[in-house]
């Protein structure tokens, strides 16, 4: 079993469109695929996929300190020994902790003298295994503000890959979120191959960098897909050659299409929504994409 | 006395632009919006994981400094093995095994715990490169320099908003002080937009833009923090972004339409207040009432 991640490194390229479409393609194996959405904190991909929830499991995953009014003796140790700026000191001296801001560390906890930060279980996020018109999807949702999104990342990945293997399934597709952080190197850490989509403008050029280095940091084959490339051709090279020199291969390169909008609003993949003979238009590259990533997936 | 101008605020005024989706324009309009002030401004890329607001501002840079954190060095002779720092640590960063204490730093949070708890005194810190903080300054318009930030986040290093927290906290603001987050709605964008004074979430027509919106409203509204939106591409998609807004009492602030010649000078890192400036005019405007609280939510 194969395991493929769709990044970007900047938001807003594509990725999920994209990753929907090679869901799509990919149904057609003949095992099918399973599909993963790990951008867990702004997830996109059950958008299109429209996927019926089987089951859902809550996600917890460390701890909170939450500090008791009453026990509290405004000594304000907590707050000098906080590293994350979490601990708001009321106006009578007394101490409270910023939900958003815990890292659930429990040093707090440990170091109060009248032992009066509680330490709770911290319940993180949700996670869905569903079944969607191109098979079976895990995906997840990070509640506000909660810490471990890497570790629900990990866990969204860890489920699909069972649940391929469960059905015989040859390949996992993953959207992964943007950036280059935790949540990104918990996606794609010992996966086959990655996905990069980007867009031909400075800060494509710019993000598209960071993640190739990021690739090779971790050492996992990257390819590149250019998306609305006739919007700067010359910048679009620009990036296929500095690809080629972090010996990334540019797979596809697609032109600006409102289509992936109007596909988006109906529901639909790109692929589904829009037939063309047209082997420059945006279903016929993402098909040749497709073909080729699978051909290098198994080369 | 130009009546346009925006008054300075006193302290000064912190906005922040963020959003839920990815590359609806946030950096565009952060840095549009620096431009289009007027006064001095500090504009601080806080998108540490891909800082981008720099190719717009190009500024000229008079600092790059490391940023560390640190991570516990433990002295193994002094060390005994008896495991107080392993049973606190919450992040699985220090395990003992054979009678010796290991430390993995990537797992570590920089608590400071273990050094705190050990009753050897046998933890010291050490300081690991997560990224640099560079600094620069504009001075397109002289008589109001964009005095410029941003923290680079070093490649493989997981942790994000200790970064985020030092870019903030670099030198004192400017009367408008500008934050250009990240996307999502967990740790990063949550430690960029604390404590400001108001908070811009850019989104487009769309539905994923509307799905990403709508964590976003709720994370701002969670924080307590005042809002409005900017709809960025405002012509396409469809208008349950709109209703969305208008049933929900949401002000939106600005729409901008998507043209090709706005798309091709972005992409080419060309200022969207050159490339368009009857939108210099309505970005000015709305800084305006944004910062003089006229008519917002």
């Amino acid at each position: 079993m194969k395991e493929l991640v769709v990044i970007s490194g900047k938001g807003g390229t594509g990725k999920t469109s994209l990753t929907a479409a090679l869901c799509h393609l990919a149904h057609a194996l003949p095992h099918g695929c399973v599909c993963a959405d790990c951008d867990v904190d702004a997830a996109d991909l059950h958008l299109i996929l429209n996927p019926e929830v089987e089951q859902s499991h809550t996600f917890t995953s460390g701890h909170e300190a939450i500090i008791c009014a009453d026990a509290c003796t405004a000594c304000g140790l907590c707050k000098e020994y906080c590293n994350f700026e979490a601990i708001i000191e009321e106006q009578n001296g007394t101490c409270r902790v910023d939900p958003y801001a815990c890292e659930g560390c429990k040093v707090c906890v440990e170091f109060c003298p009248a032992e009066a930060i509680d330490f709770p279980s911290a319940e993180c996020g949700v996670w869905n295994l569903s079944t969607t018109r191109f098979g079976k999807m895990v995906h997840a949702r990070l509640h506000i503000g909660a810490e471990n999104s890497g570790k629900l990342v990990s866990l969204v990945r860890q489920q699909a890959r069972k649940v391929a293997k469960q059905q015989g399934a040859e390949l996992v597709i993953v959207d992964g979120p943007p950036g280059i952080g935790c949540p990104v190197i918990a996606s794609i850490t010992g996966a086959n191959a990655v996905l990069i989509v980007t867009e031909p403008s400075v800060s494509g050029l710019h993000d598209f960098e960071r993640v190739a280095q990021l690739c090779r940091h971790f050492n996992i084959p990257a390819y590149l897909c250019i998306n609305r490339y006739d919007i700067n051709p010359a910048q679009g090279d620009t990036i296929s050659t500095l690809a080629a020199q972090h010996n990334i291969p540019t797979l596809a390169k697609i032109n600006h299409d409102h289509a992936f909008t109007a596909a988006q609003i109906e529901r639909k993949t790109i692929t589904e929504y829009l037939h063309s003979d047209d082997e420059n238009s945006a279903p016929a590259r993402i098909r040749t994409l497709w073909a080729t990533l699978y051909q290098r997936l198994n080369g | 006395m130009d009546t346009n101008a925006i008054q300075l605020a006193v302290p000064p005024f912190t906005l922040a632009i963020a959003s839920g989706k990815g590359g609806t324009g946030k950096t565009t309009l952060a840095t549009a919006l620096a431009e289009a002030a007027g006064i001095p401004v500090t504009l601080r890329d806080c998108d540490v994981e891909e800082p981008n607001a720099h190719l717009f501002v190009q500024p000229q840079w008079h600092s790059h400094t490391e940023q560390t954190r640190p991570v516990p060095l433990i002295d193994a002779e002094r060390c005994t093995a008896c495991g107080a720092c392993a049973k606190l640590c919450q992040f699985n960063a220090i395990a003992i095994a054979g009678g010796q204490s290991m430390v993995f730093a990537e797992l570590c949070h920089s608590c400071g715990g273990c050094r705190r708890i050990c009753p050897e005194g046998a933890i010291s810190d050490k300081e690991v490169v997560i990224g640099t903080l560079d600094c620069g300054t504009q001075r397109k318009n002289p008589a109001a320099p964009i005095n410029f930030m941003q923290g680079k986040l070093a490649i493989g290093q997981v942790m994000a908003p200790p970064l985020i927290r030092a870019t903030k906290n670099i030198a004192a603001p400017e009367a408008l002080n500008i934050l250009d987050c990240p996307p999502g709605t967990s740790c990063p964008m949550i430690t960029a937009v604390r404590g400001s004074d108001f908070v811009i979430l850019v989104t487009e027509p769309t539905p994923f833009g509307l799905n990403d919106l709508e964590l976003a409203v709720k994370t701002v509204r969670q924080l307590q923090l005042p809002f409005a939106v900017v709809i960025n591409r405002a012509d396409i998609g469809d208008t349950r972004v709109r209703t969305y807004c208008d049933s929900n009492n949401i002000n939106i602030a600005l729409e901008i339409p998507w043209k090709r010649k706005i798309a091709t000078a972005y992409s080419k890192g060309d200022s969207l207040c050159d490339a368009a400036p009857k939108l210099k005019e309505q970005l000015h405007t709305m800084l305006q009432h944004i910062m003089h609280r006229e008519e917002m939510a």
